[in-house]
């Protein structure tokens, strides 16, 4: 593990897709050329102002961007300490970060000429964003769910089916989260021709890291334009939930290289990490390779994969985004945890005091946020990225508090 | 000095036949079925045996080889145990070539240096490592040859004529042709493309080229055979255990018999 200094936080992944050992293209030899299609594609649109000028402009009218930046002033008085403020992707049509990713992809896609549209989706958010993105643009679209997530989550999987989208059931392994990873991984070998797989987070083989942490980033550049302009300063704190990790790098990026700002993953402890009921992959976690890229994961001592376990399905993850992982190694950003029991009374608490139902994910933060925020002084700047709404889980959440609905 | 691989596909040539290259997953059912499964095969016609070293989370695989995978982890499958397979057949049989077969991260947390020793005094001779590209043979595709395994690579029908020489540059033994695109077990291969697409390949390397995935009858074995170096069948054996096994899912009577009479029936095909 090095530690040594760069001078810039900002310049990775390298040719090969590592962000220092993390990342790479550990992908069957069938997916290979396909990947380094998509490398070449993503790196002209990159260059390609139209391509930029188009995705802004989905951005704004249809998206909803930029979100708003919201002082969370009842929560503020309640802590005692940093002044709150909410980054509010929930705000954004289909009400999470998501789509801001998808949007980006999806005309990536289309400039690709690729008809057919792949996504893997845990919660639900990534394959409702996807499945409206492709009705937008009349092209096939295919998720593939994890059966237990698609009990766990029916409201998405009507939202997908309603949207014109194929819920495919993931039924091998835990059928959850990574089985649905392995299905959509699985569809897209069998379909090289047509198929473009819309992934969800900063994980998978090169190039999909650094792909989605650049569409996601609109969340941290935003922020960092409105923080100036209502403080006059950046902010002191960023904290954000971790699942693979794109709203939180999203947030994150742009920030990493002003060295005097804070920056807070916050992950899933489940059950208490010393079970090993969570979904923890840094703090619980060690290096491995699944699903096409180095990172931290949950697994055996035989190497094999371990199920994650949240509250929240959309952190329900044994991975993590691999820029995270070297993130952590170089100690730029502080990987901590939160509990289901701690990220449901911020939930409950951020409901009754900011008339904002959260979603489960950045309740996982926001309990972060419930821990350190009376530790600072009243003009520490903190963000919080609100990166989904919770209409989604008042099933889950009514059902835990005994409520029958 | 030759490997076992190159000596058995030179006898073969030979004889004029191609090889026939079996696959199971190492523990499944469990581990002395397993061996009593492994230890028969040549016997039974196989010329170069593939073990599958178990994943939680095979994505190049259909539903027959990942069930194999978790049944053979359920019944305590471990890294060690594959190694001790692949010994314990060893030491009975000095001459067919054993392949390893699997995914990088029950490696790499073994260790690759540690792996590739316990690998090669086991009596290991080649590797398939099914997420490890030419674009990773850092990890294990140099040690290995430095350790004197053979790194076997797949090639697929989007190998085309521009990506050949970087699938081939390292690439010792043989090269497992994958026939369909998709996972292994689903889809049967068109013989016509399979015959363009290795002789296609054959410009680019000088190497055996088995050729695998779908391939399932004895038929289909003997028409592979006629383009193909060796005809690899993995899928249907693992089936042939799967609906062996008692409700309870353990091994029955019939398992291991299920198994070699399959092998057999297809060695017929290979070498007709």
């Amino acid at each position: 593990m090095t530690t040594a200094q760069v001078n810039s936080y900002r310049t990775g992944p390298d040719e090969k897709g590592l962000f220092g050992i993390y990342g790479g293209r550990f992908v069957a030899e069938t997916l290979m050329p396909l990947i380094l299609e998509l490398e070449q594609a993503y790196k002209d649109a990159k260059a390609d102002p139209s391509f930029q000028a188009e995705l802004d402009s989905f951005l704004e009218h249809y998206v909803g961007r930029p979100s708003p930046l919201y002082y969370a002033e009842r929560l503020t008085e309640h802590l005692g300490g940093a002044k709150i403020y909410f980054k509010r992707d929930e705000l954004n049509h289909t009400g999470a970060h998501k789509i801001n990713n998808v949007m980006g992809q999806i005309l990536l896609a289309r400039r690709m000429g690729k008809k057919r549209i792949i996504a893997e989706t845990g919660a639900g958010q990534h394959g409702v964003a996807t499945a409206t993105a492709c009705a937008r643009f009349g092209l096939e679209c295919i998720v593939y769910m994890g059966s237990v997530d698609i009990e766990r989550q029916k409201p998405n999987v009507f939202r997908m089916k309603l949207l014109g989208a194929e819920v495919v059931p993931a039924l091998s392994g835990s059928r959850t989260l990574k089985d649905a990873l392995n299905e959509a991984l699985r569809d897209w070998v069998a379909n090289v021709e047509d198929t473009f797989y819309c992934i969800g987070t900063v994980a998978g083989p090169h190039p999909y890291p650094e792909m989605v942490r650049d569409f996601q980033s609109v969340i941290g550049i935003e922020t960092k334009r409105q923080m100036l302009a209502r403080e006059g300063r950046l902010p002191d704190t960023l904290v954000a939930a971790i699942g693979g990790g794109s709203n939180a790098m999203g947030l994150f990026h742009p920030f990493l290289d002003d060295k005097d700002v804070e920056i807070i993953g916050v992950e899933a402890a489940g059950l208490g990490l010393r079970t090993r009921k969570h979904a923890a992959s840094i703090t619980g976690g060690r290096p491995g390779i699944l699903h096409g890229n180095r990172t931290y994961l949950l697994m055996d001592d035989d190497g094999q994969i371990t199920e994650g376990h949240s509250i929240s399905a959309g952190l329900d993850y044994p991975g993590i985004g691999p820029e995270h992982s070297w993130l952590h190694d170089m100690k730029r950003v502080q990987y901590v945890a939160a509990t289901d029991k701690e990220a449901l009374a911020a939930f409950q608490l951020c409901c009754r005091l900011e008339g904002i139902i959260p979603a489960l994910e950045p309740s996982h933060a926001l309990a972060h946020v419930m821990k350190i925020a009376p530790t600072k002084p009243k003009d520490h700047l903190m963000v919080m990225n609100m990166c989904g709404r919770g209409d989604k889980d008042i099933f889950t959440v009514a059902d835990i508090l005994g409520v029958k609905l | 000095m030759t490997g076992r691989i190159e000596r058995r596909f030179a006898e073969l040539k030979q004889k004029g036949r191609a090889a026939l290259v079996t696959f199971v997953t190492a523990g499944d059912p469990d581990y002395e079925t397993s061996l009593k499964i492994i230890k028969g095969l040549p016997k039974a016609g196989a010329d170069i045996i593939e073990f599958g070293m178990p994943f939680t989370d095979p994505m190049a695989d259909g539903p027959a080889i990942q069930a194999a995978g978790l049944r053979a982890l359920h019944a305590g499958q471990t890294m060690k145990k594959n190694l001790k397979l692949v010994r314990e057949f060893r030491a009975g049989d000095k001459e067919t070539p054993v392949v390893l077969m699997g995914y990088y991260n029950p490696i790499y947390v073994y260790g690759v240096d540690r792996f590739l020793r316990d690998a090669k005094s086991a009596g290991v001779d080649g590797l398939i490592v099914v997420d490890l590209p030419p674009e990773e043979d850092d990890e294990l595709c140099l040690p290995a040859i430095t350790a004197d395994i053979n790194f076997i690579r797949l090639a697929t029908p989007t190998t085309d004529d521009q990506r050949a020489p970087t699938v081939f540059r390292n690439t010792s033994g043989f090269v497992y042709y994958v026939s369909v695109l998709g996972i292994t077990g689903t889809k049967a291969p068109d013989l016509k493309s399979v015959e363009k697409n290795v002789n296609r390949l054959r410009k680019h390397t000088n190497l055996p080229i088995a050729v695998g995935f779908g391939v399932k009858t004895a038929a289909q074995a003997r028409a592979i055979a006629r383009s193909a170096d060796g005809v690899v069948v993995g899928s249907a054996l693992v089936s042939a255990i799967k609906d062996s096994l008692t409700k309870a899912g353990k091994p029955s009577s019939k398992t291991v018999k299920a198994v070699h009479s399959l092998v057999s029936d297809i060695a017929r095909g290979v070498r007709s």
